[in-house]
C-alpha cells in the first residue's frame, strides 16, 4: 500500500506552480523555470508532499481551511511532478542553446497542466500514463 | 547578454490560458458520459479475458492504472452499484499489465469503463468516474 496525502495539497500546490509557470511565460525567465524545476524534481523523486510548495499549504494554508479533508495516493500527483519535471527541463535546455520557441512551448504545456489541475482538478496520469506505455511497449 | 534581454508579452500566456480552459470545461463535461458504441458489432469480450463470469444482463469492465486518483473512486462507486443487482456484474483489469488487450480495445485513458451486454459485446463506454444516475441510465440501455 502506498502513502496516502491530503488531496488539497498538490491541487494548491498546483496554484503555486501556474503563478510561477504565468509570471515565466511572460518574462522569458530561465531563472524562475529552474526554480520551478528543482520544485518539481523534489516532488517527483521525494514525493509532492515535500516541496516548497507543499511546506507553504501545511504551515499557512492548511490551517485555514474549513472543507474536509480527502486522501489520495500520493503517485498520481508524483507522476504529475515528473511530467513537469520533463518540460521544465525542455524549456532550459531551450533557453540555453537560444531556442526560445522550444522555451516558450515547454513553457507553455507546463502552464496548461498546471492551470487544468488547479482549475479543473485534471488528472495528467490519467490522461498520459497509458499513453505513454502504449508508445513504448 | 544586455542584448538577449527578453521581451515582455501576454500573448502566449492568453493563448494558453484560453484553449486550457476551453479544454477544461469539455474535460469536465465529457468525464463520465456514456458513449454508445457507433458501430453495430463492438469487440466481444468472454469471461476468460474479463476475468470475472459475465452478467446476465450487462458487465461493467472497469480499466485501472496506478497513477489515476478517479479510479479509486469509480471502483468504489461501481462495486457498490452491482451489490443490488443479480443481473450485473463488475469487473476490474489492471491496465499497465494487459497492455495487449488495452491496445486492442483502444483504451487511451484510465479509468475507462465498458458496458458489455449479456452476450459480452461492448455496447459502449465511458471516461472519467460517471454519476450514479450516469451508470443508471446506460445499464437501463442494454437488454
Amino acid at each position: 500500500m502506498s502513502v496516502s496525502i491530503d488531496a488539497r495539497g498538490p491541487r494548491w500546490s498546483a496554484v503555486f506552480t501556474t503563478i510561477v509557470l504565468a509570471i515565466a511565460l511572460v518574462t522569458s525567465n530561465v531563472w524562475l523555470i529552474l526554480f520551478q524545476a528543482i520544485v518539481f524534481a523534489i516532488g517527483a523523486i521525494r514525493g509532492p508532499q515535500f516541496t516548497p510548495y507543499a511546506f507553504i499549504f501545511k504551515n499557512l494554508i492548511k490551517p485555514r481551511l474549513k472543507s474536509t479533508v480527502t486522501f489520495e495516493d500520493v503517485r498520481p500527483p508524483q507522476f504529475s511532478q515528473g511530467v513537469g519535471l520533463a518540460f521544465t527541463l525542455v524549456a532550459i535546455i531551450g533557453s540555453v542553446t537560444g531556442a526560445s520557441g522550444v522555451f516558450t512551448v515547454a513553457v507553455g504545456f507546463a502552464l496548461a497542466a498546471a492551470f487544468l489541475n488547479a482549475a479543473f482538478n485534471f488528472c495528467l496520469g490519467c490522461q498520459m500514463y497509458l499513453l505513454i506505455l502504449r508508445a513504448r511497449f | 547578454m544586455r542584448e538577449n534581454t527578453p521581451v515582455k508579452t501576454f500573448i502566449p500566456l492568453a493563448f494558453v490560458l484560453v484553449s486550457a480552459t476551453g479544454y477544461g470545461l469539455w474535460y469536465q463535461r465529457t468525464r463520465g458520459e456514456f458513449r454508445k458504441k457507433k458501430t453495430v458489432n463492438g469487440p466481444t469480450l468472454s469471461a476468460a479475458i474479463v476475468g470475472t463470469e459475465l452478467g446476465a444482463r450487462a458487465t461493467m469492465v472497469q480499466f485501472s492504472s496506478a497513477f489515476c486518483t478517479p479510479c479509486r473512486a469509480t471502483k468504489a462507486l461501481l462495486e457498490d452499484m452491482v451489490k443490488t443487482m443479480t443481473d450485473v456484474r463488475y469487473a476490474h483489469i489492471d491496465a499497465e499489465s494487459h497492455l495487449e488487450l488495452v491496445r486492442e480495445l483502444n483504451i487511451l485513458s484510465t479509468p475507462t469503463t465498458l458496458f458489455l451486454n449479456h452476450a459480452g459485446v461492448e455496447v459502449g463506454r465511458a471516461m472519467g468516474t460517471p454519476k450514479r444516475a450516469q451508470v443508471h441510465a446506460a445499464l437501463a440501455a442494454i437488454h
